[in-house]
């Protein structure tokens, strides 16, 4: 029982002087409160895959009253800016130095063969910048759609597509930017700036001054664990504020099941941090390794932006084996899908296990250093 | 002035050992660029490839069994089932299974032979809008294609217009061609800033940067034994990369080589510069590491590499003058793809030119400021 008492004093008096370390070192709190907030106002403004207007430049060689038509369909919508251009010379001109993002070519033949059937409207796009260009092909349609509805009503049919997009009605790209978002913050917070401060402690041996008093391994890591959860606890308030406030994203799943998700995935990256700084013991490794373990993965391959389901397979199986892809996947359901069980429980399960696993290898890590 | 060059060089070679000595650091600075390249070559694709989808065909008809396996004929989209329920495109969609529900509804032949529009419903799974639309987009062409074999075979032709698209230096738009090059510049950013910040921090930390000041070193000689062999290395990553970008990924690079390491040494004479001033600023390594990366990941998420740059409020793109990555990017793929010359790239150089120059006056600037 007394034990028991000790134990808790020890970790309540090294608890104490963490957050105080905390408290009074002015970076730390700059990651924990100021990080947070630049991440969600840079990222959540900053990236978007939405439509923006795009500029062409037109060339109309065939100057008939069907070509005219197709150029006004390009006028109306809200998509493209169109300038006309006497010349195709003069368009290219325009694309290479980049002033429009492309160019619509109708050709000359293209009344003759439309009702030969297989007219053309060519665009002409740079492909250095390949998802523009994919872009505007896919906005094209749209013109293009309501073009041939009122030229002949053929194209519109027989068969309609009417799509029905599910959690995001109007595909509002911010809807799973911004839940990936969190997962990134809490990444930061967890993993980057625990791994940074104990490889400081290695380094500056204020850790083997610890050892010599009657602390325990355990003891040492829950001490470690709690300001550092409080921290993250905090960045992910910010961002679940930000969500709902700045960036109107509905959360259709609970908010305690959202909670209980954020509690594991903080406390995973508290526990990369940690093992990583305890092995390498070295501020600058230490860094590296966390940023190319966490940080860039998480930006990479966890769906954050970058579609798992477009990964070839070998990377796809790479992906399993980190846990920014299950948070993405967690944080990305709970938001726009709600509390499916069978999403929700599995990636939950992966991700407290692998806490576990984490957690309980720092342990073991750090024993072997005290003998 | 020679006892001065002397003196950058005996400092070079220092900053050299110190960093490539370590096994364990040497490791890490040219490791994890070549798997992050390899990774994320493959990894940041917009392009999609394949789709699974589900079906609930309540017409069970000649006429959406051929719609069905033109779907199939396709190699992008994959049937994993046919459902029979309504209630069963929730359970598929909710729990992720399929990214496509197909719903054909029950009068579909009879509409399309009595020549009346014949809809069918698409359900996407939206958690990734993204992925979703570009996979709606595809079914659409899909159903086009049916369409036009439809009204040729029922002679109801109408006016028929193809869009066409072609594109210059990347016929396919595969977008491995622009984001590979991309990574030499993203890549070697991350590292170098990095690595810079860290060397005076650290010197600083343990002491050795006070050792430093009292030998007859002035502080211009400091920045420059700093610099040179942090740009040093990241050349040798940005070399790295566009190995692996060549003989692995097999990108065609029909640039000059001396265009793209001019503009590429401009660029990371600004990432050193960027990466001193932070270090004469931060008291500690921490510090160093936290500027650093405040810094850097803006730098790489809003350059334009994930997400178009003309996607984000006018503000931010203003701000984003500052971004040498943003002008890396651009000079790069230019150069990669297009070979594009000095002239065309003046926009690129000068600004780099202008970033260097100001990040490396003010980090001097600082240190002398600490010193006196």
């Amino acid at each position: 029982m007394t034990g028991w008492l000790a134990k808790l004093r020890r970790i309540r008096a090294l608890t104490d002087k963490e957050t105080r370390q905390i408290l009074r070192d002015p970076s730390s709190v700059a990651i924990g409160i100021v990080f947070p907030i630049i991440m969600i106002l840079l990222f959540g403004y900053g990236l978007s895959l939405d439509v923006t207007r795009v500029n062409v430049a037109v060339v109309d060689q065939d100057a008939s009253a069907d070509s005219a038509g197709l150029v006004g369909a390009f006028r109306l919508s809200t998509y493209f800016g169109v300038t006309m251009v006497p010349s195709l010379a003069q368009a290219t001109t325009l694309v290479m130095n980049r002033k429009v993002d492309g160019a619509l070519l109708i050709p000359s033949d293209f009344t003759r063969r439309l009702h030969a059937g297989g007219a053309e409207l060519q665009i002409l796009v740079n492909g250095t910048d390949s998802n523009q260009a994919r872009i505007m092909q896919s906005y094209a349609q749209g013109p293009v759609a309501s073009w041939s509805a009122r030229a002949g009503g053929a194209s519109a049919g027989p068969v309609t597509v009417v799509d029905r997009m599910w959690f995001n009605e109007t595909n509002n790209s911010r809807y799973f930017i911004v839940p990936g978002l969190i997962v990134m913050v809490m990444t930061v917070i967890g993993a980057f700036l625990t791994a940074m401060v104990i490889a400081r402690e290695w380094e500056r041996g204020t850790l083997e001054a610890l050892f010599v008093t009657p602390m325990l391994p355990g003891e040492f890591l829950i001490s470690k664990t709690v300001p550092y959860f409080g921290l993250g606890t905090i960045g992910f308030v910010l961002c679940v504020l930000a969500a709902r406030f700045l960036f109107h994203v509905p959360l259709r799943g609970s908010l305690l099941m959202l909670c209980l998700a954020a509690a594991v995935y903080l406390l995973v990256a508290l526990g990369i941090g940690l093992l990583v700084s305890t092995l390498v013991k070295s501020q600058f490794l230490a860094s590296q390794l966390v940023l190319t373990l966490t940080f860039l993965p998480a930006m990479m391959l966890s769906g954050f932006i970058y579609d798992l389901r477009s990964m070839p397979a070998v990377v796809q199986w790479i992906t399993y084996a980190l846990p920014a892809r299950y948070a993405v996947s967690l944080m990305q359901t709970l938001y726009l899908a709600g509390d499916i069980g069978g999403v929700v429980w599995l990636n939950l399960g992966i991700l407290a296990a692998m806490a576990a696993a984490l957690l309980a290898a720092t342990r073991l890590a750090t024993r072997k250093q005290l003998s | 002035m020679l006892a001065s060059l002397l003196r950058i060089v005996a400092l070079i070679r220092k900053e050299f050992l110190a960093v490539l000595k370590d096994p364990r650091s040497r490791f890490i600075i040219f490791l994890p660029p070549l798997l992050q390249c390899l990774l994320f070559g493959y990894a940041a694709s917009f392009d999609l490839n394949s789709a699974f989808y589900a079906v609930l065909d309540q017409d069970r008809s000649s006429a959406s069994i051929a719609l069905l396996a033109r779907l199939d004929g396709s190699s992008i989209f994959h049937r994993q089932a046919d459902l029979r329920r309504i209630e069963d495109i929730t359970t598929w969609i909710d729990n992720g299974r399929v990214l496509l529900v197909i719903q054909i509804p029950q009068d579909f032949q009879r509409h399309l032979m009595a020549g009346e529009p014949a809809p069918i419903q698409v359900i996407a799974d939206g958690r990734n809008s993204n992925t979703a639309g570009t996979a709606l987009g595809y079914v659409q062409t899909v159903v086009d294609d049916f369409n036009a074999d439809w009204r040729a075979h029922h002679g109801q032709p109408g006016p028929t217009l193809r869009v066409v698209i072609r594109a210059w230096y990347n016929p396919n738009l595969d977008s491995r061609w622009s984001m590979i090059p991309s990574l030499i510049g993203t890549l070697t950013l991350m590292g170098t800033l990095m690595l810079t910040a860290m060397s005076v921090a650290r010197e600083r930390e343990q002491g050795t940067f006070d050792q430093l000041l009292v030998t007859p070193f002035r502080p211009f000689e400091i920045m420059a034994g700093k610099a040179v062999p942090n740009l040093a290395i990241g050349l040798g990553q940005a070399t790295t990369i566009l190995l692996v970008a060549q003989f692995w990924f097999r990108i065609p690079f029909v640039g000059s080589f001396i265009v793209l390491y001019c503009g590429l040494g401009l660029f990371l004479m600004a990432a050193v510069g960027v990466g001193l001033f932070v270090s004469s600023i931060a008291k500690t390594m921490q510090q160093a590491m936290l500027y650093a990366f405040l810094l850097v990941m803006p730098f790489a998420l809003l350059s334009g590499l994930a997400t178009p740059v003309s996607s984000m409020p006018d503000i931010l793109q203003t701000v984003m003058v500052i971004n040498p990555l943003l002008y890396a990017l651009d000079l790069t793929k230019r150069v990669f793809l297009e070979d594009a010359g000095f002239a065309q790239l003046g926009s690129d150089f000068l600004p780099l030119g202008v970033i260097g120059l100001c990040t490396l006056a003010g980090a001097a600037w600082m240190f002398t400021r600490r010193l006196s």
